[in-house]
């Protein structure tokens, strides 16, 4: 089943471009990645899913116009904006109180249950929390809610990095089953690496690639060549090449060469799946002055 | 949703669909209403604080009861109720004039304090729709508010009539005249329907002003409420020299439906009562003030769902 369809979605503000003509089409049950740049326009697309922003083009969700129908969209779907949207004065005994009044398919001891498990007390509010723990006591009240689309914009920002590693595994331990539908976008791309179904690249507000995670994996190839097969290895005419602590690093498409495998690549140096964010780098990062934007937008 | 259930009967999502039906838009309004006073603890502090002001200023007078009693009694009937009243009128204007300041404030910071402190995003990630938030919010100026005058001023009474008979009694005088010459049960209801009716509904046009300009101004919403309708009674009064504009908002603030001033009534009872259902009713101000005040609430509304935290 599909639960996002987009064509041809279009969004300006003023001169600038947001969204420039974004297809997309999201199946249930897949974990989607959306990788891009600072301003690429992934929370613009993002919003005009979340029915918080007009747009021009087609765009259904869980068969909604989500711009019509925000509210009852949300009884299917569900977000998290940003670590600290979270009402400052707001006890955490009256967010679920308040969600479970309000939310028709929210779980009130099931939230109650996720809070056990951390060092959250019921009587505090959430200026008395720290980043961390307003991240963990949200991400209860969402799991807790019986969703089929969960979008997460930059869920773990600023976060430590303990935080950061225990959000994505309650996610995929306590939440994600086959019948839901995640799609996150983040700068810290090597904790979702592993998380990821799907992959998508966003620039100046358009897809410019998009694989499922076994594609990725099957199809990049990163060779650290050895000295004297550098030349050789440059002869296959990898995709990127990067020189680190004084060896090289080169990456390829598998589907450009023609009856290179992965045996003769070996032969070159220690090869390995790359990360995300080197294929992002050597995909966006190519486009002159895009560089710096880039290597921060991959979180390097 | 529906369309999609229709389309695979047998799913498992069926469960999911038949559990919002059972939801009905009382729930989410109620939740709505009872997170604002969560929120803006204000609402009933204000009242409940100058409620105890007014009562700790009323226990001081209590040593002057007995005299001023005594001259009391030497008056007429009609002179000993209007003496008598006297401090409950006070103490329900103060209320009054709380509850309408506490109101304005609140309104102009309602739809705007959400978007400063982003907690839009929140709320907008809720299945609680822009209108029903807004209806939310005009809740409490209207109803909640006056609510909480009423009982509030109902208390101070209720606690100085209890104490006003103790004293009068420790002093060896009957309490009686307390009793007899004030229609308390009376003058309750006729309270509680002037605070409805006419701090609420009468006054609804300007909290649905506040409102809009809440959701509206990106910053300085104080200003945006107050200075453009100061702005057009100027510009009018300069232009044409007259002041239709700003003698429209004064009797929507002072008077009452039916054109009268609440300030000239003398007695308490005469001044609730000023205005009769049936009158209210055929006053074409009372609608022309709902419907503008339902155009301000649509507006207020649409405004929100365009608005992104600032």
């Amino acid at each position: 089943m599909t639960v996002i369809e987009a064509r041809g979605l279009r969004k300006s503000f003023g001169a600038t471009v947001a969204l420039d003509g974004v297809d997309l089409r999201v199946e249930e049950g897949r974990i989607l990645g959306l990788i891009g740049p600072n301003g690429a326009g992934k929370t613009t697309a993002l919003n005009a899913i979340l029915g918080l922003t007009p747009y021009q083009g087609e765009l259904k969700v869980l068969g909604r116009d989500p711009w019509a129908e925000r509210d009852q969209l949300m009884r299917d779907a569900c977000f998290i904006a940003d670590v600290a949207v979270l009402p400052r004065w707001i006890r955490v005994s009256q967010a679920l109180e308040y969600v479970a009044g309000v939310h028709p398919r929210f779980d009130r001891a099931k939230a109650e249950g996720f809070l056990a498990k951390t060092n959250i007390r019921n009587t505090s509010k959430v200026r008395e929390l720290s980043k961390g723990m307003v991240a963990q006591l949200h991400l209860a009240l969402v799991m807790a809610i019986d969703a089929r689309l969960l979008v997460l914009d930059e869920p773990t920002l600023g976060l430590d990095i303990l935080y950061r590693k225990q959000f994505y595994d309650s996610l995929l331990n306590d939440y994600f089953d086959r019948s839901r539908t995640i799609i996150v976008t983040t700068h810290q791309v090597e904790e979702v690496q592993h998380v990821l179904t799907d992959l998508m690249f966003i620039d100046r507000g358009r897809i410019v690639f998009s694989c499922s995670m076994e594609e990725f994996e099957s199809r990049y190839l990163e060779v650290t060549a050895n000295p004297e097969q550098v030349a050789a290895a440059r002869a296959l005419q990898p995709i990127h090449e990067r020189p680190v602590l004084g060896r090289s690093i080169l990456l390829f498409d598998l589907m450009t060469l023609d009856k290179v495998d992965r045996q003769q690549l070996a032969a070159f140096g220690d090869v390995r799946t790359p990360s995300i964010a080197d294929l992002f780098v050597a995909m966006l990062g190519n486009k002159a002055g895009n560089q710096a934007r880039v290597t921060q937008g991959a979180g390097r | 949703m529906n369309t999609q259930s229709n389309a695979v009967p047998d799913s498992p999502l069926d469960e999911r669909v038949v559990a919002p039906a059972a939801m009905v838009a009382t729930r989410p309004f109620y939740w709505s209403v009872r997170r604002e006073l969560w929120e803006n603890r204000y609402l009933y502090i204000a009242p409940v604080g100058v409620g105890g002001l007014i009562l700790f200023a009323r226990l001081i007078s209590l040593a002057h009861l007995p005299s001023r009693m005594r001259t009391i009694l030497t008056l007429d009937p009609m002179a000993q109720r209007m003496a008598i009243e006297q401090h409950y009128m006070m103490t329900a204007g103060l209320l009054m004039l709380t509850a309408m300041l506490v109101g304005a404030f609140y309104c102009i910071e309602a739809l705007h304090g959400e978007r400063r402190d982003r907690s839009i995003l929140f709320w907008k990630s809720l299945p609680v729709s822009d209108l029903m938030t807004v209806l939310s919010k005009m809740a409490i100026p209207v109803v909640v508010l006056q609510l909480i005058a009423f009982v509030v001023t109902l208390a101070v009474q209720w606690i100085m009539l209890l104490l006003s008979s103790a004293v009068l009694l420790g002093s060896g005088m009957s309490a009686a005249m307390l009793w007899t010459r004030l229609p308390i049960v009376q003058m309750s209801a006729m309270l509680l329907y002037h605070l409805l009716i006419l701090h609420g509904l009468w006054h609804a046009p300007f909290y649905g002003w506040f409102l809009m300009v809440s959701s509206w101004a990106k910053r300085a919403p104080f200003l945006w409420a107050v200075v453009p309708p100061l702005a057009i009674g100027i510009a009018e009064k300069i232009a044409f020299n007259t002041s239709y504009f700003a003698s429209m908002l004064w009797t929507h603030v002072g008077g009452s439906p039916d054109g009268g001033s609440r300030a000239q009534s003398g007695s308490m009872s005469d001044m609730l009562g000023h205005f009769e259902p049936v009158k209210l009713l055929t006053a074409p101000g009372f609608w022309a003030g709902l419907a503008v005040t339902a155009i301000f609430l649509a507006a207020a509304a649409r405004l929100r769902r365009y608005r992104e935290p600032i």
